[in-house]
């Protein structure tokens, strides 16, 4: 067994026993990035300190000193999420050289259970996109065929898990970008419950639909990670304060087999569906009729309003959030004759082209006399999508939906193309929408690329959901 | 010609923190720039507002006091512009569902400034202009406001003052701000346009920006009237603008005209929930509510029945109103004390620089100091020396007057001159045949007499008075 095929839980049981020293697991995941990031470009910079943490937690451990119960396991974090004093580029050139000066909540969090932070991975400019090519730090790699995307936007992290170059990652997720990286990469991806996990910290795209998840190459790790990072911030007054759930304990501990409701909803697996990604779904279905869960077509009818719904929702927030970036406090400026040309120049020259597409966009369903005609509008049909899941998780536990309608694509291949790109996430910007929790799950291989499968639970029901993720992981035999 | 005006007013909280974050909302020259600062106030990446509950108190009892409808369900927004004062590119304020609207303030005639709202919004940093070269500190990013929008209600400059006036009396009342124009605690814009007499269609507005006084809200809106009234008598149009208040030519000066002017693209504010606002909030907060500005002038007119100057001088500071009832409820004579805070005591706390407030004068050191003049037993210059003196060291004027030998005689200054006219017949003699500078001889006799303490105006009046006797006796 290698080091990397060690759980999060196993590794604090064998440091806690004195059995693995945390220098050990880190030197480890420092010589995967040494041999794969070169190609896979899945980080945009590495935690130079790390392997002088982990020394420093040996020592602790020499000195018979008790350690946090996760000390020394390295973990991947997305870079649009702020370490303190640790670079945050969002893969941008306007943010290149710029020092965060806090911690994310979550980063908080997980840095009091002992975790370390190995890396920054690459995205998206700003997380807007589907494929990882919008990156100033050029495209992340699919581990799996260096030819292919990673997806987006979390695609570093997605790539660094799935390349065993860290224990785990954090990714965002604003219409997809934890689960389609995921499920182009065959790793898990959980968006959690809007407002189940603190976005304080995390440098806003959308901020209505952005969410903090974990990746990792086992369920486990899934629910580890988000009993940590979950729960109600006094910084971010969208959090809820729903009480956590120990997910790992009720997800191990409670080993009574249970009872599944699914509902696939017809939107979804209709036209559009690539027949390379039908066929090892179905066959997992056929696994879940097998063990007698009620499995039944559904409808979900405002399907169709939520690509443009998302778009316009998403673009408009961006084009507010991104206004900061101004050359004035922080970032990068291009010097002009007065302030507006400052601002012009310094706006045009570092965000890329797909940030200023957004931008303009949402600048304009914002604007006077379009703002009743696109903004409401999409958050009319907001509610309707939120009330056709509502309906559905009356009888349902579960949504179950391809997390994407293809297969990887090659890198190049849709980047001109920004319509084909934005359909990426066709079945993975409703759950955002309504704010629903959702798990990509990898089901299988075709033509020897990943495909997974997009699990929508009920709100805060990521207990439930990690459940039927583990039961999935130990029992489906692709 | 007509004159319409409306102002939007922006009242700055003395909140201990600021509005998003827990930053200390102090900005005063005092404090070094950039040190109450953090990654909220000054809009790092992934920073996040999270709303302070004492603004919405401060928000609702200024609603409450000018009789605004509360909405049950209030937003933020943002407000969507670049300036290097302004951390986010956007200010969080309120658009759609602001804290209140409507309510009034009554002017003293009985109009009332009908409001159309009163929302909530966040401060920007300040811009420093040193040597071509242009510094931001973000201490007043932050700093809680309110804004209070009144309609088109406004029919002349003095109104507009009045209507300030009174807006900042009832804030400090409430001691919600300090309200104070010069220091930019009290900012205002005016929206202004004329039209013929009589004349239903309200004229093209202009709005000035910039008035930072009381006096020049009245020069800039006169000088604006002006302007707009001869455009029109020259047969032409006012065009829409905003226009900039210049201090020093005490002018309105184009600053920018409606094609120019922004798109906020005002939207929801995703990162802050919809506050729901309950009675229970309301009703707790009412207990803060004071007798209003206006309402205490009235009372004083008719209770005390005080002047309406005196009156309205009172009424303009709550501490000086508050000193008043509790001297006149001590020794009664409402006028007459009205008249000592009104005019010694101003005048005292002018000479000496410090408001009433800062005095070491308390309203029972006050009264028994009243006391002693209005028994008789100390003269009014005895009276307005120690006044001064127990301003500065809080000394209790029964135990100066008793230690220091000040009171008059019994019966007051007439034994006094009776007795020293009797002792100087000669001299009156003198006087009545036409000497009359004699006067001052027997002042000086009074005064050596009380070892300085009697008032020389009074003695004067006295001599005058009981000399016309004797002379009259004489003849």
């Amino acid at each position: 067994m290698k080091i990397e095929d060690f759980s999060i839980f196993e590794f604090s049981y064998l440091v806690k026993k004195r059995q693995i020293r945390p220098s050990i697991i880190v030197e480890h995941y420092l010589k995967n990035i040494e041999e794969k990031n070169d190609e896979l470009n899945a980080f945009i910079s590495i935690n130079e300190n790390v392997l002088d943490e982990a020394k420093e937690l040996d020592a602790r451990l020499d000195r018979g000193e008790e350690l946090p119960v996760y000390a020394g396991i390295p973990l991947a974090i997305k870079d649009n999420i702020n370490i303190d004093g640790m670079e945050t580029t969002c893969a941008s050139e306007i943010l290149r050289g710029y020092k965060a000066t806090y911690d994310a909540t979550v980063i908080k969090k997980l840095r009091e259970k002992g975790f370390l932070f190995i890396g920054k991975t690459n995205l998206d400019e700003f997380a807007m996109g589907s494929s990882t090519e919008f990156s100033a730090f050029g495209p992340s790699r699919n581990p799996y065929n260096p030819e292919y995307v990673t997806g987006g936007s979390s695609g570093g992290s997605a790539a660094a898990v799935a390349a065993k170059m860290a224990q785990a990652a954090l990714g965002s997720d604003t219409g997809g970008s934890i689960r389609l990286p995921a499920s182009f990469c065959g790793v898990y991806g959980l968006k959690p419950t809007y407002g189940r996990v603190s976005r304080f910290g995390l440098v806003a795209y959308a901020s209505s639909l952005d969410q903090i998840g974990p990746l990792a190459r086992n369920v486990e790790d899934i629910a580890i990670l988000l009993s940590i990072i979950a729960g109600w911030d006094s910084k971010d007054s969208t959090t809820s304060n729903m009480p956590v759930s120990d997910y790992f304990e009720y997800v191990f501990e409670n080993r009574k087999k249970e009872e599944y409701r699914i509902a696939l909803p017809e939107e979804y697996w209709g036209e559009g569906l690539d027949e390379k990604v039908r066929e090892p779904l179905e066959e997992f279905i056929g696994f879940l009729k097998m063990n007698r869960f009620k499995v039944e077509r559904v409808s979900l009818p405002h399907t169709r309003y939520a690509i443009p719904a998302y778009y316009i929702i998403a673009t408009a927030e961006a084009s507010s959030n991104l206004g900061r970036f101004d050359g004035v406090r922080y970032g990068r400026r291009k010097m002009g004759r007065n302030f507006r040309e400052m601002i012009e120049n310094t706006r045009g020259e570092f965000f890329g082209e797909e940030v200023k597409r957004r931008i303009l966009l949402g600048t304009f369903a914002l604007s006077t006399g379009y703002y009743e005609d696109y903004y409401l509008k999409a958050q009319k049909a907001r509610t309707l999508i939120i009330n056709d899941f509502k309906n559905i998780f009356r009888e349902f536990d579960f949504v179950l939906a391809p997390t994407s309608p293809t297969l990887p694509f090659k890198i190049g291949e849709k980047i001109d193309d920004p319509l084909k790109m934005y359909l990426s996430d066709i079945y993975t910007v409703s759950p955002n929408l309504a704010g629903l929790p959702a798990l990509n799950i990898p089901v299988g291989t075709s033509d020897g690329l990943p495909v997974g499968i997009q699990l929508i639970g009920n709100y805060f029901s990521e207990n439930r959901m990690l459940k039927f993720a583990y039961f999935v992981e130990k029992e489906y035999r692709r | 010609m007509d004159v319409v005006i409306g102002l939007e007013v922006h009242v700055q909280l003395k909140t201990k923190s600021k509005i998003f974050c827990t930053c200390s909302a102090e900005y005063t020259k005092d404090v070094p720039p950039n040190t109450h600062i953090c990654e909220v106030c000054t809009g790092q990446p992934g920073a996040l507002p999270v709303f302070n509950k004492k603004v919405l108190e401060y928000g609702i009892l200024l609603a409450l006091a000018t009789r605004g409808k509360i909405n049950a369900v209030i937003r933020f927004e943002r407000k969507n512009y670049f300036y290097p004062d302004l951390p986010k590119s956007y200010q969080i304020s309120q658009y759609r569902a602001p804290l209140s609207l409507g309510g009034y303030i009554e002017l003293k005639s009985g109009k009332k400034i009908r409001l159309e709202r009163i929302h909530m919004e966040e401060d920007a940093g300040k811009l420093i202009h040193v040597a071509g070269e242009t510094f931001i500190d973000f201490n007043r990013a932050g700093v809680p406001l309110l804004e209070i929008v009144t309609k088109p209600d406004i029919s002349s400059p003095e109104e507009a003052v009045e209507f300030l006036m009174l807006l900042r009396e009832t804030v400090r009342y409430l001691g919600i701000s300090d309200g104070d124009m010069e220091e930019g605690s009290l900012r205002c814009d005016a929206n202004i346009s004329v039209k013929p007499e009589g004349q239903k269609e309200l004229g093209t507005k202009v709005e000035i920006k910039n008035i930072n006084s009381f006096k020049f809200v009245k020069r800039a809106l006169e000088f604006e009237i002006e302007r707009q009234t001869e455009l029109l008598r020259e047969g032409g149009k006012v065009v829409q603008e905003t226009r900039l208040f210049n201090e020093s030519k005490g002018i309105t000066e184009s600053m920018r005209t409606k094609e120019e002017a922004h798109d906020y693209r005002y939207f929801p504010d995703p990162d802050l929930v919809p506050i729901e606002i309950n009675e229970d909030l309301i009703e707790e907060v009412k207990k803060g509510l004071v007798e209003l500005p206006i309402e205490k002038y009235r009372r004083f007119i008719r209770d005390y029945g005080l002047t309406e100057e005196r009156a309205n001088i009172l009424k303009s500071d709550l501490y000086l109103a508050n000193f008043f009832e509790e001297t006149v409820k001590k020794i009664g004579q409402p006028e007459k004390v009205a008249n000592w805070l009104t005019v010694e005591i101003t005048g005292i706390s002018r000479e000496l620089g410090i408001e009433l407030k800062d005095s070491k004068l308390a309203p029972e050191r006050f009264s028994a100091l009243l006391g002693l003049l209005f028994e008789g037993r100390i003269s009014r210059a005895v009276a307005k020396k120690l006044l001064k003196r127990i301003y500065e060291t809080g000394e209790d004027p029964l135990e100066i007057v008793e230690k220091e030998g000040l009171t008059q005689s019994e019966g007051g200054l007439e034994p006094l001159v009776q007795k020293i006219l009797e002792a100087h017949s000669e001299q009156v003699r003198q006087y009545c045949k036409g000497k009359e500078k004699l006067i001052s001889f027997f002042i000086g006799q009074a005064m050596r007499e009380t070892r300085g303490t009697a008032d020389p105006v009074e003695l004067k009046k006295m001599f005058e008075e009981k000399l016309k006797d004797a002379c009259k006796s004489m003849d």
